[in-house]
């Protein structure tokens, strides 16, 4: 046991050097840039309250999801906190019942990254305590709570992840998915009432059929008719079944399939798509604990995150960060990085839920996707 | 068997402790092993009821509690809700889903663990059935799902094998994610799991019994009928009720299998309890305590009918 916990620190020890020079590398890319961001967010007394506590407990944090495996191992290099990261699968609904339940105990979160739905039921409960990071004028107003108890860090939308080995006409469009050449080849990473992107492909879905973020019934009626046509397989999509081939069209967040093209690249060739009409995306919000056993070391952590060299990296990792065009427009962005996204026309469309359309398009999917849906 | 044992050594300690003229030495080590012994025992009983306790009833309790507390006070909601369409349909589907696996499993565990592991079978035999059957009932979840997948899928390797010899699968109304696919899946881990818990029973059936119903001129439908099939049913009945229990807390295999489109109950608890979309934990609770409740009548019948099954026996 303890042997391996050491395994597994001197693992984790090796993989940050790696990523520290990978920072390293991204800081030489922009010089000035971290200045500029430390700028805005040095607080003296805040790092030394935080150096203080020594510590920081996150959760529910995938290495592979939106780079947080870079994220997390520059943070604790910055400022030398030691990061425990707790269920890096854990869903929101987890996080939440991890900060009521914790509560206390020296392994509470500190910090959540849960969906927006979520964050509204954390702020209703009391679980979080409002807090501004200095970056949080370029935070998009439709993305934060005004009080500050919650605000997103990073967006996806809903794309097209295509093998080509298996596919031979790649699909650009929703209309396109209808055709016969992909019988049994179209899939969601999970039930659209359980996992967010399916439930994100869904609502796209509807947008490019005719509906709208009022009205998510036609997305359910798209599906339906794929499932008739027998395009659609309810296989909860997964990366190794993209790879293999058992699912070569799945519609998942941009993000996880340009992760995933990266990934096996040299294997297999992913294509990903944003299709033409119906750009739908969703964001995390990030919030502080109320009961964070380490208060100052979270709201660093905030401040980390959305300085501009936190927001690159969730870009690096194809997400895009919530002060995407307030970075655009200071152009502290590096080319070479933007080359690697897709191209960024269809993003202009973007179309972000609200909490009340949230909670409505929810009770209609539970009403009709099982009924209407059938394979 | 252990309580005359346990007589003994009892006796063994108290009688010579009385005759002074003994030796003192042998038993007072016997007393002390004894003693020993006994306070092992009651810490292992102690040991049990902590971990039933724990495991069994608080959670238990936590559920039957949390299913009628909401927000202000106690409320029914959330126990109601288990009435409308779709959490009924979920009740329904995992009920005959499990029913019928329990059921096919269970005859075809019970048909080949009698083929396999009866005195007349070779021991090659046995012993390849009993460790087949070892990995395939401990083999489920996401694995298996997938596994299914690459074999069954619209692209999988028999259905693409049998369409080259012409036939095709899909084309007669049968899918892998339909009810009838989950029911399939199902049956792999479900019959070797019946074919392990069954064996004992079959292989307690003895010769002399068969030989002595045909010396008084029974026919093998007969020794069935009257001997062989009685003895075996109420173990057969209770193996049933744990298939039963097995398909229906399933949860891995059907995710993976159809993303929820079936809906069945556990999927149903894992959507509103650990999703990233909704979140209700009262409902979740609400839906617990209605699968304890098919349990308990599922027990209850299989008391019901063992009672009625096992009268001879006594």
């Amino acid at each position: 046991m303890s042997q391996n916990e050491q395994q597994r620190g001197r693992r984790a020890f090796l993989k940050m050097g790696v990523y520290t020079l990978g920072a390293g590398a991204l800081g030489g890319l922009l010089p000035g840039l971290g200045s500029r961001a430390m700028a805005a967010g040095t607080d003296e007394a805040l790092i030394k309250a935080a150096r203080h506590e020594g510590r920081l407990n996150v959760i529910a944090l995938p290495p592979n999801w939106a780079n947080y495996g870079e994220i997390i191992p520059a943070f604790h290099h910055k400022y030398g906190l030691r990061v425990t990261s707790a269920s890096p699968n854990a869903s929101s609904a987890e996080e939440l019942q991890a900060i009521r339940t914790l509560k206390g105990q020296s392994r509470a979160p500190d910090v959540v990254d849960v969906g927006p739905s979520f964050a509204l039921i954390g702020q209703k409960e009391g679980l979080f305590v409002p807090y501004k990071v200095p970056t949080w004028d370029s935070i998009p107003e439709g993305m934060k709570d005004p009080e500050g108890h919650w605000y997103g860090d990073y967006f996806g939308v809903i794309s097209f992840g295509v093998n080509t080995r298996v596919v031979k006409h790649v699909p650009h469009s929703w209309d396109d998915l209808k055709r016969p050449e992909y019988k049994g080849q179209i899939a969601l990473n999970g039930n659209p009432l359980r996992a967010g992107a399916a439930f994100g492909a869904v609502w796209a879905a509807a947008l490019g059929n005719g509906g709208s973020l009022d009205d998510i019934t036609p997305g359910i009626e798209f599906f339906a008719d794929l499932a008739k046509r027998g395009n659609y397989i309810p296989i909860a999509a997964r990366p190794a079944t993209l790879e293999s081939g058992q699912t070569p069209i799945t519609v998942d967040w941009d993000y996880l399939n340009l992760a995933y093209r990266k990934k096996f690249k040299g294997r297999v060739a992913i294509d990903v798509r944003i299709p033409e009409t119906g750009v739908f995306g969703n964001y995390y919000c990030q919030a502080v604990s109320r009961f964070a056993p380490n208060p100052s070391a979270a709201r660093l952590w905030q401040d980390f995150i959305y300085s501009d060299e936190g927001q690159l990296l969730y870009l690096k990792g194809y997400a895009h960060p919530a002060r995407f065009n307030d970075m655009v427009a200071r152009g502290v962005i590096p080319e070479s990085l933007m080359a690697e996204l897709p191209p960024s026309e269809p993003y202009k469309n973007v179309r972000f839920p609200n909490a009340e359309q949230t909670k409505k398009a929810q009770d209609t999917v539970g009403k009709l996707w099982q009924k209407m849906v059938r394979t | 068997m252990s309580s005359p044992d346990r007589a003994e050594t009892a006796a063994a300690g108290v009688v010579p402790a009385v005759s002074p003229t003994d030796g003192l030495a042998p038993p007072m080590g016997s007393r002390l092993g004894d003693g020993l012994a006994r306070a092992l025992q009651r810490l292992l009983v102690a040991a049990f009821f902590v971990y039933i306790v724990a495991f069994l009833l608080l959670p238990s309790a936590e559920v039957l509690v949390g299913a009628f507390r909401g927000e202000h006070g106690l409320t029914l909601r959330y126990v109601r809700e288990l009435l409308t369409q779709r959490y009924a349909t979920a009740f329904a589907n995992s009920v005959e889903l499990s029913l019928v696996t329990a059921l096919i499993g269970g005859v075809c565990g019970l048909a080949i663990a009698y083929l396999a592991v009866s005195p007349r079978s070779p021991h090659w035999l046995r012993t390849a059935v009993t460790s087949f059957s070892g990995v395939a009932a401990n083999f489920a979840g996401v694995p298996l799902a997938f596994a299914f997948v690459s074999t069954l899928g619209t692209m999988g390797l028999l259905t693409l094998w049998l369409q080259r010899m012409g036939f095709d699968l899909y084309a007669t109304g049968f899918s892998l994610f339909s009810f009838s696919g989950l029911a399939v899946t199902y049956l792999y881990f479900q019959i070797p799991l019946m074919v392990i818990i069954i064996s004992p029973a079959v292989q307690a059936l003895r010769r002399e019994w068969r030989e002595a119903a045909r010396n008084l001129g029974a026919t093998p439908w007969q020794y069935w009928r009257y001997v062989g099939l009685p003895i075996l049913m109420p173990s057969t009945l209770a193996a049933m009720v744990l298939l039963f229990g097995n398909a229906f807390a399933a949860y891995a295999t059907p995710y993976a299998l159809t993303s929820g489109n079936i809906a069945l109950v556990p999927i149903e608890i894992g959507n509103v309890l650990s999703g990233n979309v909704m979140s209700s934990p009262q409902l979740g609770k609400a839906l617990a305590l209605g699968m304890i409740a098919v349990m308990a009548l599922a027990m209850g019948a299989y008391a019901l009918l063992q009672r009625r099954i096992s009268r001879w026996q006594r």
